[in-house]
């Protein structure tokens, strides 16, 4: 039995990440997104990265709204009834300052399954007959975008002659997920939703997970099956309790409808983003003195899920920022 | 709320639930698309399931999801995946009987943008959240229903970008694209119920909702519309409302 333990600390784990990266980071619109790790991210001051994403919302637009993004591959960028179109992506795509690849979930989903798997592509029979397929111009070779990178495209099955797109498979330098329970050496356990967790982990070199519990070993060996991601991928545990807010983590608490919904106004200029960037990620001085800033224990207790449930369904969702 | 007492988002909830038949597989987005597939449930469609892209199947909720990754999707659910196992073995494998879709534009034989609006899709006037799961199910539904607020300039000749595939051109194009599902059968608007014939997909007025003559109705459309078979939508039950308000919605998420 090794003893190696591969804990470090949110500032640690942001130091792993530096400028001109491809990252992929994990969870669902407002759920179980490494919103910690992000904010420290920020906090460090990375720049240019390449973000690949299915149905991503906050966790993202945050990146691009702090100005840590160069290009963007992916599929949906909305915080759901909280924010219908990510404010800070909208705006840097319309003001031409940010690049983007429109591919659908079926397709990110297709692509991060490729890298996963060690797969150069994959077919998927979606994407056939819109314009997400027909972007490459005539005058450049079919099969690569202005970046150089791969390109789906419109081929015949060489069986059954049926129309499919290729698309290519992603590989990223890392992968950020937030999680309810890992262990010292890297063992990962998921509950609710998977999303694309596990293929966006295995479609990276590394891995740096983030987690409301850390747990003994032992104990998630109990019930292998419910563990996802072997432990030999995972570089790095970062034990962050609420290290999600003010999005969701099943079983753990609520997202908070409050704080999203102060997200999207504060998101919609560039002057009202600083003020939110100075208040939430650059004026507190470590990860507790934010949820001291977004409410402390007061609100986190209002966002507590009934047991049984995984949510809390008492909590006010609608009239946010009232409460 | 009209005279009639009930609103348009309770009328169009109503009839994009009688879209579904009992027993289907459902794929359900955020917004309306939940009230229909829940308000189905709760009447005449009590044995279908509906599916969630973030991962859940079947579920058997008690409130409204704020999103499709919503932990409240997961209350008593038969499966507990993710994407990989909702578009894989239950889209793409064939076992969506219908899908609910949604778009800021929807052109004549259906096909939607929720890309961008504007001439130039990598500098749009308008940059929106991107395709999500809506092209994978207007291209893998045995059928689609479109949900839409109905403005002329929501629903042109022509979409600015095309995310999710409908009719396409018309006629055999959608077929000769090689996609494999079925294609839309429904529009369901603020105004209206829109269909499309059978062979030309050519768009036609179904029904026009109490309040609006299929006139009014076409001067609000970017295309042209056959009247020819057009009928009142049927205004909701009492039933149907009633469980709507106090079941399905009760804290009035989507309703307002």
């Amino acid at each position: 039995m090794t003893v190696n333990t591969k804990v470090i600390g949110l500032e640690e784990a942001a130091a792993l990440v530096p400028s001109g990266a491809s990252v992929s980071i994990g969870g669902f619109t407002s759920q179980r997104h490494p919103s910690a790790l992000l904010r420290a991210l920020v906090r460090k001051g990375v720049r240019d990265l390449t973000i690949y994403y299915h149905s991503a919302g906050s966790d993202v637009d945050l990146l691009i709204g702090a100005g840590c993004v160069r290009r963007l591959e992916g599929a949906y960028l909305a915080d759901g009834v909280f924010a219908p179109i990510a404010p800070n992506f909208r705006r840097h795509v319309q003001q031409g300052r940010l690049e983007v690849e429109d591919y659908s979930n079926a397709a990110m989903m297709a692509r991060f399954a490729a890298g996963a798997m060690g797969l150069p592509f994959l077919p998927t029979r979606s994407m056939l007959g819109t314009d997400m397929v027909d972007e490459v111009p005539a005058d450049r070779t079919p099969g690569r975008t202005a970046a150089g990178t791969p390109k789906k495209f419109v081929a015949h099955c060489p069986f059954s002659g049926d129309k499919v797109v290729l698309v290519p498979a992603i590989r990223t330098d890392f992968c950020l997920l937030h999680v309810q329970q890992a262990s010292a050496q890297g063992l990962v356990r998921i509950e609710g939703q998977e999303f694309l967790d596990v293929q966006q982990a295995l479609s990276a070199d590394s891995v740096i997970v983030t987690c409301e519990e850390l747990v003994d070993d032992d104990h998630l060996r109990l019930e292998p099956e419910r563990n996802r991601i072997p432990p030999f991928a995972v570089q790095a545990v970062v034990p962050a309790r609420f290290g999600a807010h003010p999005h969701s983590v099943h079983n753990h608490y609520d997202y908070d409808p409050d704080h999203l919904g102060a997200y999207d106004s504060a998101a919609r200029s560039d002057e009202t983003f600083a003020h939110y960037l100075e208040t939430f990620v650059f004026g507190p001085a470590d990860h507790c003195a934010y949820l001291d800033a977004i409410g402390g224990l007061r609100r986190l207790d209002q966002l507590r899920p009934k047991r049984g449930l995984g949510y809390n369904p008492d909590l006010r969702r609608k009239d946010r920022g009232t409460q | 709320m009209s005279k009639a007492g009930w609103s348009t988002l309770e009328l169009m909830a109503v009839a994009a639930a009688r879209e579904i038949a009992n027993g289907e597989v459902v794929f359900a987005g955020t917004g309306l698309p939940m009230l229909a597939a829940l308000l189905a449930q709760h009447t005449h469609a009590p044995e279908s399931n509906i599916v969630f892209e973030a991962g859940s199947i079947d579920p058997r909720m008690q409130q409204l999801p704020m999103s499709v990754g919503d932990s409240r999707t997961l209350l008593k659910a038969a499966q507990a995946g993710g994407l990989f196992e909702v578009f894989n073995y239950v889209l793409q494998g064939g076992r969506v009987d219908v899908g609910f879709l949604g778009g800021a534009q929807i052109d004549r034989y259906g096909n939607l943008n929720s890309t961008a609006i504007g001439t130039d899709p990598r500098r749009p006037e308008v940059r929106l959240p991107g395709s999500g799961g809506s092209a994978d199910l207007a291209a893998l539904s045995k059928r689609t229903v479109i949900i839409a607020r109905h403005e002329r300039r929501r629903l042109p000749e022509r979409v600015d970008y095309c995310t999710s595939p409908g009719w396409l051109s018309g006629g055999r194009s959608r077929e000769e694209a090689g996609i494999r599902g079925g294609g839309p059968a429904a529009l369901v608007t603020t105004m209206a119920v829109i269909r499309y014939r059978a062979d030309s997909h050519e768009p036609y007025l179904s029904s026009y909702h109490p309040g609006f003559s299929p006139a009014q109705v076409q001067s609000q459309t970017g295309f042209k519309l056959d009247l020819a078979d057009a009928i009142e939508t049927p205004a909701p039950t009492p039933q149907e409302l009633a469980i709507l308000r106090n079941t399905v919605d009760p804290e009035r998420i989507f309703l307002g």
